[in-house]
Order: C-alpha cells, then sequence, then structure tokens
C-alpha cells in the first residue's frame, strides 16, 4: 500500500513535467497541453489528501478544476485559432505586438 | 504494485507529450496519461472522478484539442536552432525552463520532507457518488451555479474570438 507521500511525490513530478513544457516547447498548443498536465497533477494531490482524510471535499474540488480546466482550454484554443488566422503561426516569439 | 505501474506510465506519458515534435501525438500520449492518473484515482477508492478523468478530460477535452490541431494543420514546430543538439546547449528560455524545473522539484522535495502531514490513510475511504451529489448540491450549490455562468462565459468568449471576420461591415 502505497503511502500519501508516494502520491504527493508523483503529483510533484508530473506538475514540474508540466512546468518545464511550458517553457521549453515553442508551440501554442503544446503549450496548453502542459497547462493541462499541471492541472491533473494537482488534482491528483487533491484526490490523495480527501482519501488521507477520509473527507469528500478532495473529490468536490476536482470536480471544480475540471470545469475551469474545460473552460479554459475551449477559450485557450479559440485564442490559439484566431492568433493562427493573423500570423499563420503557433510560435509564441511570432506575437510581440504587446511586448514593452 | 499497481501505483508503481499507473505512475511509471502517467510520467513517461507526461515526458513525451513534452518531448514530442508532433502535436498529434502529444496529444494521444496525453489521452495515455490521464488513462493511468484514472487508474490512480481508482486506487485511491474515487471512481467518480476516474470515471469523469476518463469521459470529461479524455474524452471531451482532449478531443477539442485534436480537433483544433487538425484544424490548423501545423503540425511540426519551427525553430530556429539545430534540433539535433543537446537541449542544455539551445538558446536562452529552454536552459533556463530546465534549471527552472530542476529548482522547483527541489523547492518541492524540500517541502515535502518537512511537511507534517499524516502520512497514512483514512480507514473509512468515502468513495460514494451519491455522497458526492449529496454535497454538490447542498454545501457547494453556490459554487456549482457559480461553476455554471463560468462555463456559459467560456462558451460565449470562445464563440466571440474564434469568429471569422471578414464579414462586409464588421470591423477588421
Amino acid at each position: 500500500m502505497p503511502s500519501l507521500n508516494d502520491y504527493l511525490i508523483l503529483s510533484a513530478v508530473l506538475f514540474t513535467i508540466g512546468t518545464a513544457g511550458v517553457f521549453v516547447r515553442r508551440n501554442l498548443i503544446t503549450i496548453l497541453l502542459s497547462i493541462e498536465i499541471m492541472l491533473n497533477a494537482v488534482n491528483l494531490s487533491f484526490v490523495a489528501f480527501g482519501r488521507a482524510f477520509g473527507t469528500i471535499e478532495g473529490q468536490i474540488i476536482v470536480f471544480f478544476v475540471m470545469t475551469v480546466a474545460a473552460a479554459e482550454a475551449a477559450v485557450g484554443l479559440a485564442i490559439v485559432i484566431a492568433l493562427f488566422r493573423h500570423r499563420e503561426s503557433l510560435n509564441p516569439d511570432a506575437f510581440t505586438a504587446l511586448k514593452w | 504494485m499497481l501505483f508503481y505501474f499507473f505512475g511509471a506510465l502517467a510520467v513517461v506519458a507526461s515526458l513525451l507529450v513534452i518531448a514530442q515534435r508532433n502535436p498529434v501525438y502529444s496529444v494521444l500520449l496525453l489521452i495515455l496519461s490521464f488513462g493511468a492518473l484514472s487508474g490512480l484515482y481508482v486506487l485511491l477508492d474515487a471512481p467518480f472522478v476516474a470515471a469523469i478523468q476518463i469521459i470529461v478530460y479524455a474524452g471531451a477535452i482532449m478531443v477539442l484539442f485534436l480537433f483544433v490541431v487538425m484544424l490548423l494543420n501545423a503540425p511540426h514546430e519551427e525553430t530556429d536552432y539545430d534540433e539535433r543538439t543537446h537541449p542544455m546547449l539551445r538558446p536562452g528560455p529552454m536552459r533556463f525552463g530546465a534549471v527552472l524545473a530542476l529548482a522547483l522539484i527541489a523547492e518541492l522535495a524540500w517541502a515535502l520532507a518537512r511537511s507534517g502531514t499524516p502520512n497514512t490513510f483514512s480507514s473509512t475511504p468515502v468513495t460514494s457518488v451519491a455522497a458526492i451529489g449529496r454535497s454538490l448540491f447542498t454545501d457547494y450549490a453556490f459554487q456549482f451555479e457559480v461553476t455554471s455562468v463560468l462555463i456559459l462565459v467560456a462558451m460565449v468568449g470562445a464563440v466571440v474570438m474564434a469568429r471569422r471576420e471578414d464579414r462586409p461591415g464588421a470591423k477588421r
């Protein structure tokens, strides 16, 4: 039986992979996928904590996180489509109009 | 041990997601990673979360991603450096990102080592979907309704932003 710390370590590793993906990739869609990896790592933490304390709240908040993730994916992909129409590119370095 | 199998599967699939250059493969590997996470939720006595992980995440959100990837038809990301070089030798942001990821995992390991949380699981797991539904519609009814407003706003925002504005008379 794995302990709570095992689940938290796995969650930390997944979150770090997501963070590294946001920095390393130069593709807007892959960056959004990395954000999804981070959200799922946090979900795993919530469920593990809820299980450890024997409460229902861990699973409830995962439900809300998934709803927010769905909304974020829809709006993010709409922005990606609009950006691609403007520049014919998915490289975030191509969008510098707001750069100071 | 099922935990290590699903955990290793999730980590390897997630690593391959950010190592792929073709977004279609990235999306498909992320679905595999979500399937492994769903297995972990079953191990954590959370069958409801495992089911909506598959149905909502792998079934709906990832298909939306896949649809956009194929709609845009831009399979390979363009790079201004030689792709055969070692990641640590590539220009600025790549190296910086790798260093930041290492710093983050060091901090998380430090935080976990110092945490005073009980390391054992409660002996009475809450697995009932009925309990989740009851809690969702009584204690968290307000948050639940706010979530529906959020989805409505996201839907309107997505439609407005992805709309093509080349009709006559439309503002450019």
